[in-house]
């Protein structure tokens, strides 16, 4: 799932600014941030009478099941034709989906986040959310024990822990236990200590050259 | 590929080598640098030139090495990983050897988040291992896509080793990492365990390794406090602590303290590495009274 944050009020506002008119639309999406609570129908409500508290006119809004997925915001811009008159459009999705839009969008139609896209999670439980993979295109859980340190160590580091190690726990947010004592406590109970002792060489970043994509025909 | 250096024909001889750390200024002005390090020019062997300490921003490593240098100074050079990718690691590398440095120590390095500039993207493109095997590949004239340069170094590596880490398994993994790579001294993280410490050094002579155990300047019962609470990987005792509480001049009983450790580690180490953070004037004396 990925992980939304909502801007601020004023931070919204301010991106809006000057905007002719002041017509808006508004996307929410119904999957990730949803359960994000950033961008479900609560909060699609709640920005809507923000925008009409600060002097905007919502003129609709559309909850999409997928805002990332092109076909469903395509069929949403065939079927309100509204949405072409609005002077802009906010969305209330990640960045993926603020992209989906915009690229429907007329390229006169502004389209602006609401949100800030955070990261890929998994879910603990409902409403917590925690960082385990950072996409880095070359996956290396073989040999940690199915813990990332590209992302769980804040410096990425691939073979052992740094110097910053406080009771086993991390220097740079102490409440979380050093990612690298959690592989090696791994790899230990697997009998599989060799694995961490081998060399592992610098990170391969040509295979994550971006923009990435993939086609599968 | 030019002579060895100082630091490295002192270890190889046997002798107890003693270095200290000297920490670049932030900003142009060199004088009071210099002037620190001409206080420990003769009571050193090599001095070491901290790369943007504890991610706050200072005078490039490299250029405070060169100054080094010129006052008839050893360098080792302190590269971090958290500033440069592997190009600029290379190159910078490179260049201090063409510059006449000829000590370099990999390290990690703290990260941007303790530091000021808390903004800053951390590089960590390599890590320390890999670090030192990049130095190791320029030393045999090769670059890290095992290219054939036209002139290689010849560095002495040097790395870090935290004796008193906890849990100890994954620091001493990492610690043979680093002499596989290449690492061939070690400055060791403060230590204040000496039976401890005794320990780790017996098994890391095993591998060969040259161990400098680091001493740390305690200026003060507040600043045991201090690194207590908010430098990783040091751990003040409290006995010690209560030692300088107990005394009228707290700074003369950390210098006292620090050559008590430097005496009980010529005993058996292969040297010392002393951290006086901002109190180099009083390396002379620490070393004068071991």
């Amino acid at each position: 799932m990925i992980i939304t944050k909502k801007k601020s009020v004023d931070s919204v506002l301010k991106s809006l600014e000057g905007v002719r008119d002041k017509r808006i639309y508004l996307f929410g999406c119904n999957s990730c941030a949803e359960q994000c609570k950033t961008g479900g129908p609560q909060e699609l409500t709640e920005m809507a009478r923000t925008l009409e508290d600060n002097g905007f006119e919502v003129i609709g809004s559309s909850l999409v099941d997928e805002t990332c997925y092109n076909q469903l915001v395509r069929r949403e811009f065939r079927r309100k034709e509204e949405i072409r008159r609005a002077d802009a459009i906010v969305v209330l999705a990640c960045g993926a989906g603020v992209k989906t839009v915009a690229s429907n969008a007329d390229a006169s139609q502004p389209v602006f986040p609401a949100l800030d896209t955070l990261f890929l999670a998994s879910v603990e439980r409902y409403g917590r959310f925690f960082e385990g993979c950072s996409l880095c295109g070359e996956c290396v859980l073989d040999r940690t024990g199915g813990i990332c340190p590209h992302t769980e160590c804040p410096k990425g580091l691939l073979n052992g822990p740094c110097g910053g190690v406080v009771g086993g726990m991390c220097e740079v947010d102490t409440s979380n236990e050093c990612a690298w004592v959690r592989i090696f406590k791994r790899l230990e109970k697997q009998n599989r200590l060799d694995v961490m002792k081998r060399f592992s060489p610098p990170k391969d970043h040509s295979g994550s050259l971006r923009p990435r994509n993939v086609c599968l025909r | 590929m030019g002579d060895k250096s100082r630091l490295e024909e002192a270890l190889e001889r046997g002798d107890f080598v003693i270095t200290a750390e000297i920490c670049p200024p932030r900003g142009t002005d060199t004088r009071g640098f210099l002037e620190k390090a001409r206080l420990i020019r003769d009571r050193v062997v090599a001095a070491n030139v901290t790369d943007n300490q504890r991610a706050v921003m200072r005078l490039s490593s490299l250029a405070c090495s060169v100054l080094l240098l010129r006052e008839g100074i050893e360098p080792v050079f302190q590269m971090t990983c958290r500033d440069r990718n592997r190009l600029a690691i290379q190159s910078d590398i490179m260049g201090a050897w063409t510059l006449g440095v000829r000590n370099i120590l990999a390290l990690t390095g703290d990260h941007v988040s303790h530091g000021d500039h808390r903004e800053a993207k951390a590089v960590f493109d390599l890590d320390s291992v890999q670090l030192v095997h990049t130095i190791d590949l320029l030393n045999h004239g090769k670059n890290l896509k095992g290219r054939e340069l036209r002139g290689g170094t010849g560095f002495y590596i040097g790395a870090v080793v935290a004796p008193e880490a906890e849990p100890f398994g994954p620091e001493w993994i990492k610690f043979e990492k680093k002499i596989d790579a290449g690492a061939r001294f070690f400055q060791t993280q403060a230590v204040f365990d000496m039976d401890r410490f005794k320990a780790f050094f017996d098994d890391a002579e095993r591998l060969g390794a040259k161990i400098l155990a680091g001493i740390l300047l305690l200026k003060s019962a507040r600043m045991a406090h201090f690194l207590n609470n908010n430098v990783p990987g040091v751990n003040v005792p409290q006995d010690l602590i209560e030692e300088l509480e107990g005394s009228t001049d707290e700074l003369e009983k950390g210098i006292e303290i620090a050559s008590r450790q430097l005496r009980e580690l010529k005993g058996f180490c292969h040297g010392a590495h002393i951290m006086a953070i901002g109190q180099e004037e009083s390396v002379p004396r620490i070393v004068d009274l071991a």
